[in-house]
């Protein structure tokens, strides 16, 4: 542990985060209270904080409840992910003005302010991680999200509290923060009182660390943070067997497990838009009346009919073969594509779904009965 | 010259037609962009057809009307229906699951006069449709997208997938999975924007079935967390009770 890097902080060190960061220029987003759910939201002042709530999660259903514990961030996540903020559900890509041969594109500069994540999870900054990857390097990167996610700030929280809906051990992300943060936190409540460990994780995250003050963490603390992950990891019961788990998808793509998951799947494309790492778009070409032109940016889902439209019709119009598609793509495919998991083990498509549909079910029943073709229709 | 614009109504409550009129900010532009030919609910001057866009409110529930719709087909270059009378009948295609004629003696007191027909069915059902608007009442910027395109000559951004999707991007949390609440979005096609559950109201359904819904999973589910079963059949069969897959799930769910 690189305890140079690192610092105790009472709870006021969390109101000098938030009024740093404002005083650096970023707008900053925490978890707040809304509607019934922890969403990102504006944090002014650690009182915006979510103190005492904590989330109770299962396949489908999602509650809040609130106690005296003392806690912040004593919850798991919620449903929407800070993906939003760096590749917002609809964005204009550009206009165009004039018509016939004076027809001009007219770029769309963004001029939202930096943004500064107080909150987010060890998941969701593994989740952050392969969008860099998908968005951020690949050929052509996309310009909107790699400049939003170059000027962010992103202080994680280990996790204390895992949902049953969580599986972030079985993917390796959490409940210990990794790479990637600028800023991680460690919320301990124990006999020594409520604090918090932060350390740093960039040049960025460096500086505002040397601005927080704080003192050094003490050895008991750092106990308190190993016995923290270890009763988060013990607490995570849910598991997703990833041994082999690609190759094993990859030769069942005529399972009748897909069949199966196809009655209950309601293709609603929820599991798609709660997912921090689904990053598909779609482009729509839109004028107005006075002849004006936009083309527009928004949230696709693989789930949608018209996804897979091609000349001559949709290629997957089944139900059957979206969710494949989608499940194959999260833990096979992606592998192929960007040399890593497509799921960081959230939970939240579990969590977010009408009908609760559990990936980690659907593979392991696959897994117990590895090599089954039996179907019950005759559709591709 | 404009194009030629002519609204026509069928069985309906008007609704429809009115959303053209409530396109305040936009109504100039349209007027100007096109020559609203016939449109009475606007105004009693009327110019004969033929009409190079014909907007259908309503559904047929008389054999009067079973020829009307006929004739303004004849008359229409494109047919566009408003709402959810005329892409699935209606709420008036109640009448589908029992007897004109045990409705009609509750309702009137001579009910020799009525001269209707036992179902109300979709415009679709009696003719070619080129763009079908669905809702109770239309979506104003479905209704102003579906005229520009047909201005410029594009085929209109209308959405298939379900309601779940617009309220994921509009940030609303789940009624259903937050709240237990009993919400007909994950098999209602988008479109209004989800505007009813951004207002804590649980989708109702009125854009009729999304594309590939699962109508009987959602039912289950819905039974799950505590809908009854006439509960759950009074959802499916409301605004959209004929639409072919809300219609089957509510059938399955009669007592």
């Amino acid at each position: 542990m690189a305890e140079a890097r690192a610092v105790l902080l009472g709870t006021d060190g969390i109101e000098r985060l938030v009024g740093l960061l404002a005083g650096r220029g970023y707008r900053t987003l925490g978890p707040v209270v809304a509607d019934g759910a922890i969403v990102p939201g504006p944090v002014n002042s650690s009182a915006d904080l979510p103190r005492g709530v904590h989330d109770d999660q299962s396949p489908g259903s999602y509650r809040l409840s609130r106690d005296d514990d003392p806690s912040l961030f004593a919850w798991a996540v919620g449903p929407r992910s800070w993906k939003a903020e760096l590749f917002p559900p609809g964005a204009v890509v550009f206009r165009t003005s004039g018509t016939g041969s004076e027809v001009q594109v007219v770029p769309v500069l963004d001029d939202a302010a930096p943004v500064a994540f107080v909150g987010a999870r060890p998941c969701e900054l593994a989740a952050l991680g392969i969008l860099d990857r998908v968005l951020g390097a690949s050929e052509h990167p996309d310009p909107l999200y790699s400049a939003r996610r170059a000027a962010a700030f992103v202080a994680v929280v280990e996790c204390a509290r895992p949902a049953p809906t969580c599986f972030c051990t079985s993917m390796g992300t959490g409940p210990a923060a990794g790479a990637g943060f600028d800023l991680a936190l460690t919320e301990l409540v124990g006999d020594g009182g409520h604090r918090f460990i932060a350390r740093a994780g960039s040049s960025v995250g460096d500086s505002v660390l040397a601005e927080l003050g704080g003192r050094p963490v003490p050895p008991a603390a750092w106990d308190e943070r190993a016995e923290l992950l270890e009763r988060s990891e013990a607490a995570m019961s849910r598991r997703l067997d990833t041994d082999g788990l690609a190759a094993l998808l990859a030769r069942n793509l005529e399972h009748p497990r897909w069949d199966d998951v196809a009655e209950r799947c309601l293709s609603c494309g929820n599991c798609t838009l709660v997912c921090p790492t689904c990053f598909c778009s779609a482009l729509d070409d839109v004028s107005d009346l006075s002849g004006a032109t936009e083309r527009r940016r928004r949230w696709d889902s693989c789930f949608d009919l018209g996804y897979s439209e091609v000349h001559g019709g949709p290629v997957r119009s089944s139900t059957r073969s979206r969710y494949r598609q989608w499940a194959t793509h999260k833990l096979s495919t992606w592998f192929d594509q960007f040399q890593t998991a497509g799921c960081v083990g959230c939970g939240r498509c579990i969590t977010w779904c009408p009908v609760g549909i559990d990936i980690t079910e659907e593979a392991a029943a696959i897994r117990a009965s590895d090599g089954e073709t039996v179907r019950k229709d005759g559709q591709a | 010259m404009r194009p030629t614009l002519a609204v026509w109504k069928f069985a309906s409550c008007d609704g429809c037609q009115l959303t053209l009129l409530d396109c305040e900010d936009e109504l100039l532009a349209v007027a100007e962009s096109v020559e609203i030919a016939s449109f009475t609910e606007m105004s009693s001057a009327t110019v004969d057809g033929p009409y190079d866009v014909s907007l259908v409110e309503g559904s047929i529930t008389t054999a009067a009307d079973a020829e009307r719709i006929r004739a303004v087909r004849e008359a229409s270059g494109i047919l566009v229906t408003i709402g959810a009378c005329a892409a699935a009948g209606g709420i008036q295609a109640l009448r589908n699951f029992t007897t004109v004629a045990s409705l009609a003696g509750s309702v009137y007191a001579h009910p020799e006069y009525l001269d209707t027909l036992e179902t109300s069915t979709a415009i679709s059902d009696h003719v070619p449709v080129d763009i079908e608007l669905r809702g109770c009442p239309v979506d104003r910027h479905q209704l102003l997208e579906a005229i520009t395109a047909l201005l410029a000559g594009r085929r209109p951004v209308l959405a298939s997938y379900s309601v779940c999707q617009e309220c994921k991007q509009r940030g609303t949390v789940c009624l259903m999975v937050a709240h237990g609440q009993a919400c007909l979005g994950p098999a209602t096609r988008a479109g209004c924007g989800a505007l009813c559950p951004s207002l804590d109201r649980p989708c109702f359904g009125c854009f009729g079935p999304a594309e590939s819904a699962n109508t009987a999973s959602l039912a289950t589910r819905l039974g799950e967390i505590g809908a009854s079963g006439s509960e759950i059949r009074r959802l499916f069969r409301t605004f959209n009770a004929a639409a072919p897959e809300f219609e089957k799930e509510s059938v399955a769910h009669d007592a």
